[in-house]
């Protein structure tokens, strides 16, 4: 206000000194919200930017530096089982075997826990219940993986030694699977402390789903005289089916690439073994013991190859989640 | 439609919802064994030195983590300056600008993959593009590689909160010739502040405990910090190191910083949620 009034001269009077900087002032003043609107604007697509660029670079990065163990062993790299920095030998059998076992355990057990949980906390518990107990199960979702690696380590790996390991060989020890001295640590385990990570992810996701079902239809399922489980079975599921999906990939994803805590229990052996209750390895298991001593370029190079299998696959596995949520999402009317 | 006689149904029922309430008995049972199990073995490591000396060799009385305590603050920290106002600005360009917008659609779809990209990952990722043209490990590399992981989580989350103030709101503060980067910044911010913090404080609990992004970025050290231009200490990698140790006092030891961590992202966790819930009413 000061600066306008100041730079209107009066009529009759040359104008003061300095007035031609005063009124450039109030020209900049008048166009500058504009143009830092445009600049603001700018800088904020920038940064959104950065976003899908990081994903091309993490990509480019991957393959520049896996380039020269993908050249030296080629396809064969994914198939063959020897990894031996001594003899320059790398392949990644091992691992993804591990990888895809620990998971598929992890699968087996979460995925029916999910949804039983989501239904407990949509159709069965009243409401203060269902907040508090799902709040306290999201909570597990906040614990961070090396304390999940702490607890499998020292607390739950004795405890499958102990107990559940021996109870599986006496009952289905006939299976190659059960088979073994029971160690605690190894693949079962891992496949177990998987499961509970992820089980708040999927919970949450599905409790949501469940939620987007709407009350009509299972009123009517109702008034047919159907029990809770029928609406759950014939309505509710098949409606939100494509969103459970989505939170099934998303479970799947994390657990690809848990690191942490599968890194603690899961024996770090290079070797594959018929039996869960042998130790194994991950592809992020690897990567975390074996990447700071990696001095020589090829080993570093495998490993780095290691890490860009597990890149492709968990986005191969993120993307699918992600059009599953959008093609629930965006029927229902929602935001993405 | 034939139906099975209804006890038989009722039966079924019945045992579904049996199972479904030992399920989620189960999901607490799982956060309260580890819980519980963290504070019983951590409590006995704590003490006066552990958060005031550096580490002692194995088999040494005394000793403690307050370098690893303050390494990972400032990893934190560093962090947090750089992946906030990015991800607090690519959230506006999500909800002010963009909406419904390709470009947008793009960095939505990429955001959300990006937050399921394993943490090891991007230490990979940070490690080719940083510790390998410098030549060390570092705290600045840890810290980008946390920035980097909460750079999605604070723009979406700040693109859910914007979204929830309606657009009225917009309108006046824009008719009274405020432009456009005032508005958002002094007035939808403002309304938008406890969502905001919720976001941002969510993001600093997920990264403050994590280890693998720092395994080959920041790596460790068993000295104070003096620039996080060399290895810094810091408590995860730390708990990796001294649980995998054969000495049991050093095991003891990565208890009592798995307590601290736990009960830091916890807090977080908790001050987070409660911040969403003082808004909602």
């Amino acid at each position: 206000m000061m600066n306008i009034r100041a730079a209107s001269p009066t009529p009759g009077y040359p104008a003061p000194q300095g007035g031609e900087k005063l009124r450039a002032g109030v020209k900049t003043r008048m166009v500058s919200p504009a143009r830092a609107d445009l600049g603001f604007k700018w800088l904020t697509i920038l940064l959104a930017g950065l976003i899908p660029l990081l994903m091309g670079a993490i990509l480019v990065e991957l393959v520049r530096h896996s380039y020269p163990a993908l050249q030296r062993f080629g396809w064969g790299f994914l198939v063959s089982q020897s990894w031996n920095p001594v003899t320059q030998e790398f392949g990644a059998a091992s691992s993804i075997y591990g990888t895809l076992v620990s998971t598929c355990i992890a699968m087996l057990l979460a995925v029916p826990l999910s949804l039983a949980i989501a239904l407990f906390l949509v159709e069965l518990s009243p409401p203060g219940t269902s907040r508090v107990v799902g709040g306290l199960i999201e909570l597990l979702a906040a614990i961070p993986s090396i304390i999940y690696g702490m607890w499998g380590l020292f607390v739950f790996a004795p405890f499958m030694a102990e107990y559940v390991q021996p109870a599986l060989g006496r009952t289905l020890g006939f299976l190659p699977l059960f088979q073994g001295p029971p160690m605690g640590i190894g693949m079962l385990t891992a496949g177990v402390i998987l499961a509970l990570m992820i089980l708040p992810y999927m919970s949450a996701i599905t409790r949501d789903v469940f939620r987007l079902v709407p009350p009509v239809m299972k009123e009517s399922a109702y008034g047919l005289g159907a029990t809770t489980w029928e609406v759950a079975y014939k309505v509710t599921i098949p409606y939100g089916i494509v969103g459970i999906m989505g939170a099934v990939f998303l479970g799947l994803a994390r657990a690809l690439g848990e690191t942490m805590a599968v890194t603690f229990v899961i024996g770090n052996d290079h070797r594959i073994a018929a039996s869960l209750f042998a130790p194994g390895n991950s592809i992020a298991s690897t990567l975390a013991n074996e990447f700071t001593e990696a001095s020589d370029p090829l080993y570093l190079s495998a490993l780095v190859a290691l890490a860009l299998v597990l890149f492709v696959i968990t986005v191969v596995v993120q993307i699918f989640s992600q059009i599953m949520l959008r093609r629930l999402y965006r029927a229902r009317g929602g935001g993405a | 439609m034939k139906l099975r006689p209804p006890t038989g149904r009722r039966l079924t029922n019945g045992a579904v919802s049996g199972l479904a309430a030992v399920s989620a008995l189960l999901g607490l049972l799982g956060l309260a064994w580890i819980l519980s199990g963290v504070l019983f073995r951590g409590l006995g490591a704590l003490n006066w030195s552990f958060f005031t000396q550096l580490p002692a060799p194995p088999g040494m009385p005394g000793g403690g983590l307050a370098n690893a305590l303050a390494g990972t603050v400032l990893i934190t920290l560093l962090a947090t300056f750089l992946g906030v106002p990015v991800g607090l600005l690519a959230g506006v360009f999500l909800g002010e600008f963009g909406r419904q917008s390709r470009l947008a659609d793009t960095v939505r779809f990429a955001g959300n993959v990006l937050m399921g990209v394993p943490s090891i990952i991007i230490g990979v990722f940070v490690y080719t593009i940083v510790v390998i043209p410098t030549g060390s490990f570092s705290g600045y590399a840890g810290a980008l590689a946390l920035a980097l992981i909460m750079l999605p989580i604070v723009a979406r989350t700040t693109e859910d909160m914007l979204s929830l103030i309606p657009d009225p709101l917009r309108e006046a503060g824009l008719a009274l010739g405020a432009p456009r980067w005032r508005v958002t910044l002094t007035v939808i911010f403002r309304a938008a502040k406890s969502g905001l913090i919720t976001g941002v404080c969510l993001a600093v609990a997920r990264v403050s405990g994590e280890t693998a992004p720092l395994l080959f970025t920041a790596l460790n050290s068993p000295y104070w910090p003096d620039s996080l231009g060399e290895p810094t200490p810091n408590l995860t990698v730390t708990i990796f190191n001294y649980a995998m140790s054969p000495y049991p006092d050093w095991q003891q030891t990565a208890w009592g910083a798995s307590l601290i961590i736990t009960l830091g992202v916890l807090a977080l966790t908790l001050l987070a949620r409660l911040s969403l819930r003082e808004r909602q009413k």
